[in-house]
């Protein structure tokens, strides 16, 4: 589904991404760790097709298709989905608007009518409860004034309702208690199906005892240096990093 | 990577045409060109008034050459010529006793590009409309059933001559002809405009309407418009507004009149969507008006307005609030583009005891455009207990273009209670790339952040003026995100 090769992206001329290489098939989970700074968020980003970086080299295949060229929405409409680490606010904006207009934009790419109000509202009913967000939580303005746990609930919501191909998860897991990271993780296995993949980026082991990983990567000075199974996230949490820079620089 | 650059965007701000800009070749009548005594008694021999209006159209005349314009507003501006201007301009062959059917078919057509089809709008929308082409009214319609509750609802001009009773009581007594510059040429030269009369205790069934719309080029235009509610009345008023391109600047000078008797409310919504000139800022409309209404005891006048057209904008539609317990509003969104400029914002004069007054005020400046707020909130002395809430928001796009800030505050009274809000923010990046993560273009994006900006004032607006006004905002705005 996704093949990124040999990777390389910066921003403002500062190399970030020094040659990724990942391979992540339908059906798969992958988590993708490192300590700060190491390019994570930007690998994020730029698969998502954020202007702020170049790439500078390498390729980004979808379906076999190079998506390098296309723009943030159309790479939206091909069904990649970013939780975002930080969500921003869009004041006067309420949360079944914006989901509605993103909803109807994708359909309009594919050549498709509005999804009917009746159908909508069935499935925003139908993807709340499975996030246990309350009915008044969607007529507030998108993230404004909502606390860490539920700008992170209403990424997972837009991600259940717009039913990504590819959905990748930027630190969802960064402040949430126990009760949401629980909700949140329980709608991700939920939405997981043999179609669709997950990429989740986290600095902790704890939202991959929910969310199970098929294959950990372990992201180092903008390259992966480490990738196994969901052991090596035990052995992170345990040893940290300093034995892979030991390894990597050896 | 496809990207969406500054100079990307320039291109396209460029390229955007003004919606409405085509000429319609309508045989017209105008006058020569300059201002004297004879054109003020011609203007006033060729709508066939009665000599009191002559009059006080001479009385106006004599004050405004003793005026100058003002010059304290945030705008700037090569000054109109007065004496280069055409003062009247109508489509000739108009007949009074004509039906639509017999309407100028270009005219018709000119309605139909505006997206105003009279006919639709009569049986869809249940609003009656009484629309000025340059300065006649053409058509007016709904006037049987409006007649039936006693409603009067006609162009200024008929009603000069049908009710000269009620025209000669109320004309200029809430905006003197001295009041100011613009006011004053206008009561000199004014052309056509709107009358409306609520008797007492009647609640006007339907939205009423007006489109206002300069055609001829080179000529201004100086709408007269005086609406008065009765005790106890209700009235709903929409104002929209469109004009053809032109190169030269138009000069626009309306008066706006409204009386709230006791107990009476007043809703004023005016769309102006007048040509803003082209991106080098060249042309477009000036728009000079001066709106003003009285609130007597317990009356309401709320002012909601939806600007995103002309190039200069000197507007601020005021309340006094003159009997007890009366509650003026003004709610706002005024957006600038390109080298637009506006200046506006309201007057809420608080006498009665009791009074209130909300002022919501919503700027969205892009391109090159300045974009100013100015209100005033004046507590009388004997305005014991009154309050006032003003709210300003400016958004920004870009980094070229300006909000300002002019909140007024004047009070005599101590136990008034005054509160001011302000906030200013910019469309950032970050907003439009979430967007585009979900699979908003980026137009669709700044549509949605600038619809959510001012969706108090939006929620304010009639049904069917909601629903332009967010399509004007998108169209205003389009590709000017920097």
């Amino acid at each position: 589904m996704l093949k990124i090769n040999n990777l390389h992206a910066s921003i403002d001329d500062k190399a970030i991404l020094k040659g990724i290489n990942l391979e992540v098939k339908p059906g798969e989970v992958h988590a993708i760790m490192g300590p700060n700074g190491s390019g994570k968020s930007t690998l994020a980003s730029v698969i998502a097709g954020k202007e702020d970086y170049e790439v500078t080299e390498g390729s980004i295949l979808l379906d076999d298709e190079d998506i390098e060229e296309l723009a943030a929405e159309e790479r939206a409409h091909k069904g990649v989905f970013l939780s975002f680490q930080y969500p921003v606010e869009i004041p006067g904006v309420s949360v079944t608007n914006f989901i509605k207009t993103a909803i109807n934009s994708t359909r309009k790419a594919k050549g498709l009518e509005d999804m009917p109000a009746k159908e909508m509202l069935k499935l925003i009913r139908e993807k709340s409860e499975l996030l246990e967000i309350d009915r008044k939580f969607l007529s507030r303005s998108l993230n404004e004034g909502f606390s860490g746990g539920e700008k992170k609930r209403n990424e997972i919501f837009q991600m259940a309702m717009l039913e990504p191909k590819l959905a990748i998860l930027d630190e969802t897991d960064s402040g949430l208690d126990i009760d949401a990271l629980r909700i949140v993780s329980n709608g991700v296995n939920k939405l997981k199906s043999k179609d669709n993949a997950v990429i989740v980026i986290t600095h902790y082991q704890r939202l991959l005892d929910y969310i199970v990983p098929d294959f950990v990567h372990v992201l180092l000075n903008g390259k992966i240096v480490k990738s196994g199974g969901k052991e090596l996230a035990h052995e992170l949490e345990a040893k940290g990093y300093d034995w892979i820079k030991e390894e990597v620089n050896a | 990577m496809s990207k969406y650059t500054e100079d990307d965007l320039r291109e396209e701000l460029k390229t955007k045409e003004y919606e409405y800009g085509f000429f319609t070749d309508i045989e017209s009548e105008t006058f020569p060109i300059g201002l004297n005594e004879d054109i003020v008694r011609a203007i006033s021999k060729k709508k066939e008034e009665p000599e009191w209006m002559t009059e006080w159209r001479l009385e106006a005349f004599k004050l405004w050459k003793e005026m100058a314009e003002p010059e304290w507003a945030n705008v700037h501006y090569k000054k109109p010529d007065f004496q280069a201007i055409a003062y009247y301009s109508a489509p000739v062959a108009v007949d009074p006793n004509k039906t639509l059917d017999d309407v100028d078919p270009d005219l018709l057509a000119m309605y139909k590009k505006l997206g105003i089809s009279v006919d639709e709008q009569k049986k869809m929308n249940n609003v009656a409309m009484d629309i000025v082409v340059d300065s006649v009214s053409v058509a007016t319609t709904f006037k049987k059933t409006l007649s039936e509750k006693g409603i009067i609802f006609m162009s200024i001009s008929e009603a000069i001559k049908e009710h000269p009773e009620l025209v000669r009581k109320y004309i200029g007594t809430i905006v003197p002809t001295k009041d100011n510059f613009y006011a004053a040429l206008n009561s000199a030269v004014f052309s056509d405009g709107s009358f409306c009369y609520i008797p007492k205790g009647v609640k006007c069934p339907m939205e009423l309407s007006t489109y206002f719309r300069i055609n001829q080029g080179g000529t201004g235009q100086f709408e007269r418009t005086l609406l008065i509610a009765d005790e106890g009345s209700y009235v709903s008023y929409l104002e929209g507004c469109t004009a053809p391109s032109r190169d030269e600047n138009q000069l626009h000078a309306a008066v706006v009149e409204l009386i709230a008797m006791d107990d009476a409310e007043i809703k004023y919504s005016t769309v102006q969507n007048w040509y803003p000139g082209n991106a080098e800022g060249k042309g477009g409309v000036y728009n000079f008006v001066t709106k003003r209404g009285l609130c007597e005891k317990n009356a309401k006048i709320s002012w909601t307005q939806v600007e995103t057209g002309s190039a200069v904008t000197w507007k601020y539609p005021s309340c006094i609030l003159k009997g007890d317990n009366s509650v003026g509003e003004f709610y706002s969104i005024a957006v600038t583009n390109n080298y637009q400029q506006a200046d506006t914002g309201t007057k809420m004069i608080h006498l009665g005891k009791n009074t209130k007054s909300t002022i919501i005020s919503k700027g969205i400046s892009a391109g090159h455009s300045q974009n100013s707020y100015r209100g005033l909130v004046q507590i009388g002395s004997r305005a014991d207990n009154a309050r006032n809430f003003s709210q300003c928001d400016s958004l920004l796009m870009g980094n070229e273009c300006g909000a300002h800030t002019f909140p007024y505050i004047e009070a005599k009274n101590k136990s008034a209670m005054i509160e001011h809000e302000a906030t200013t923010s910019k469309i950032g990046e970050d907003q439009i790339f979430y967007c585009n993560q979900r699979g908003i273009d980026t137009e669709k994006a700044i549509a949605l952040i600038v619809n959510g900006f001012s969706k108090e004032v939006l929620n304010k607006l009639p049904m069917e003026f909601a629903v332009e006004a967010q399509k004007l905002l998108e169209i205003s705005l389009e590709g000017s995100v920097g």
